[in-house]
């Protein structure tokens, strides 16, 4: 008789995702249902999707989910979690979503400690809209928008999230991890699990951003896609815990 | 027996919409709607319900969404500038198909404009609310009584059709006082069900999606036409005016809201004058009551439209009258209000047969035949 090894997470639907080849999406996502399973709350938790590639991740989770506009998702889960305080609530947003035209929402359910979960890909380009200058894009990169390199002195300096938010009280849990191998998938599922458990009882706003990887838009194979997030991005997005509520006790 | 206080309008759709079942406020600072969010602020811990400052109008209409998104009777109340900013909710709203009360205590405009009463943003709350083919219903209270009485009628028919609903008020009824009868608050178990909310599904039924993305062509039109049909019905059977004095009426005054209390000044006095004078009065915005004005075409000799802007609402008069009378228009705006006099000089002209657009200029009359009806 055959002996089942591996299955579908049962948080997740059978839908065929539109990730493409070599994107860490998929690893993420399986995460964070896995948690959700794990902690049973698939039951009691609502999850909010970005405008982006995860923007179809509504149709990807058993778990009821809201579809939120650009930006907004932070907003979104503000008005169900303050009108359902006892459900579970997360976001699942991309750079752009999030750093850019979603930075104020960001910053504001950050400051009021909204007690909900974010997560956070940071892949430093517009993945949907295909492959324009994201707020997280590195000094240099050259992408459809900045197709000379990005150049600090017109465009700016990337924004560093995890550092930025840790300065705000409201914060119960920002942390920085990526997947881009078996021990650091382990220590990402560690992390986004920490952060549920922390909006479980009550901490506050909790983040965990995955540097996360774009061979489309990138234009690499999928193996080239994760030597460039080790040898460009993890320098200038150090891994690592930035506010920990819990820490030393 | 409800007892009569004296409130501001501003105040009493706050507290009509409490008594309505609404525990749930997102706002951002704006004059003139001030009231309303300071009230909703000193209410709403009392009654173990949800008042949040937003950091902006854009995040206070998603905070809306997500509320209503999660089951709740939930509103937001601001003025023009503001409502600008929240028209990309409003349109998300409208696509998920999320009941839910935004209030427009209108000032004047374009830009930051004044903070004196206004009524120009009749084009967007009715034709233009946000991007996308979609409509809210549109209130549009002329007393401190109606502000109250249109918070229930919003929450019922948000509901009812899910749909968002917009009270579309401005600085003057939002800021004067009288005497409001308030109504009897809603017991907990009558609000309405709603198994479409995101509640969790507790492991007792598929998972619910509120969204407004269709990807296929052909199932995003079958969600905006069975919207459509919705809408069809609304403006069936949601229309609602009030006429005064129109049965005998030579000459009929359209106009709503504040503009609507000193176009029935006019109309008394022209009727003390011998003018055969009568008032519609659109309480419903969209959909727009046509049939009150058709009821009318037979016998009225002209209409007289005046509003607090360079004419919109105007033209949905003429589009209902669609030429078969005369329709003349008066207004001043930019946070200008007529005065009964000025529109009875109006009402006269138009009485005598004088077809016109008239815009006060400096102070005085100004006609201008030519563009009468294109």
């Amino acid at each position: 008789m055959a002996e089942l090894l591996f299955e579908r997470t049962k948080v997740l639907t059978d839908a065929i995702t539109n990730y493409c080849p070599g994107c860490t999406h998929g690893i993420v996502q399986r995460l964070v249902a896995e948690t959700i399973d794990e902690l049973g709350i698939e039951g009691t938790t609502i999850g909010v999707t970005p405008v982006g590639c995860a923007v179809a991740a509504f149709n990807f989770y058993t778990c009821d989910m809201a579809q939120a506009a650009h930006g907004r998702a932070p907003a979104v889960a503000t008005g169900i979690k303050r009108a359902r305080p006892e459900n579970i609530v997360f976001t699942y947003q991309g750079d752009g979503d999030l750093a850019s035209i979603g930075i104020a929402e960001t910053i504001h359910a950050a400051t009021r400690g909204e007690n909900i979960t974010v997560i956070f890909i940071n892949n430093a380009i517009y993945g949907m809209t295909g492959g324009q200058m994201a707020p997280t894009s590195l000094p240099g990169q050259v992408t459809q928008t900045s197709p000379y390199g990005r150049d600090v002195a017109t465009a700016g300096y990337p924004i560093r999230v995890c550092e930025l938010l840790s300065s705000l009280d409201g914060v119960a849990l920002a942390e920085r991890v990526t997947v881009d191998k078996p021990a650091n998938v382990r220590k990402a599922k560690k992390a986004i699990k920490k952060a549920f458990e922390y909006q479980i009882e009550g901490l506050g706003y909790t983040i965990v951003e995955i540097v996360s990887t774009c061979p489309t838009n990138w234009g690499m194979t999928p193996a080239a896609s994760f030597d460039w997030l080790r040898e460009s991005m993890l320098p200038y997005y150090p891994l690592g815990i930035y506010k920990d509520a819990k820490a030393g006790e | 027996m409800a007892e009569k206080v004296l409130m501001k309008g501003n105040e009493a759709l706050a507290e009509a919409a409490i008594r309505a079942g609404c525990r749930h406020f997102f706002g951002y600072p704006i004059t003139p709607q001030t009231e309303l969010a300071a009230y909703m602020a000193k209410r709403m811990p009392k009654i173990g319900g949800v008042y949040l400052q937003a950091e902006s109008e854009v995040a206070a209409i998603n905070m809306v969404y997500g509320a209503s998104a999660a089951g709740v009777r939930v509103m937001t109340s601001s003025s023009s500038p503001g409502i600008s900013l929240k028209q990309e909710g409003i349109s998300y709203m409208i696509g998920a198909d999320l009941p839910g009360l935004i209030v427009n205590v209108q000032r004047g405009g374009p830009g930051l404009g004044g903070i004196q009463p206004s009524q120009a943003d009749y084009w967007q709350a009715t034709r233009a609310v946000g991007h996308g083919d979609g409509h809210v219903v549109v209130f549009a209270p002329s007393t401190v009584q109606e502000m109250a009485d249109s918070a229930a009628s919003a929450f019922e028919l948000g509901d009812k059709y899910r749909v968002p609903v917009m009270i579309l008020a401005d600085g003057l009824l939002g800021q004067m006082m009288e005497p409001v009868i308030l109504p009897e608050p809603l017991a907990d178990d009558a609000l309405p069900k709603k198994p479409w909310a995101l509640t969790g599904h507790k492991g007792e039924r598929e998972h619910t999606v509120v969204n407004s993305l269709f990807l296929v062509a052909a199932e995003l039109e079958s969600s905006i036409l069975e919207r459509a049909e919705r809408y069809q019905q609304i403006s069936r059977d949601e229309q609602r005016a009030e006429s005064f004095l129109t049965e005998d009426a030579d000459v009929i005054v359209v106009a709503y809201g504040a503009a609507s209390r000193i176009a029935r000044s006019a109309v008394v006095k022209a009727r003390e004058q011998g003018i055969k004078a009568g008032l519609i009065r659109p309480i419903t915005l969209w959909p727009y009551p046509k049939d009150a004005l058709e009821a009318t075409l037979a016998s009225a000799k002209a209409y007289l439209v005046t509003e607090f802007s360079t004419g919109q609402m105007v033209e949905d008069v003429r589009l209902v009258v669609n030429g078969r009378k005369p329709v003349s228009f008066f207004a001043h705006t930019g946070g200008v209000v007529p005065t009964p006099d000025e529109v009875l000089e109006a009402l006269r002209l138009a009485n005598e047969g004088e077809v016109f657009d008239i815009i006060p200029f400096q102070g005085k009359l100004t006609r201008k035949k030519e563009v009468q009806n294109g």
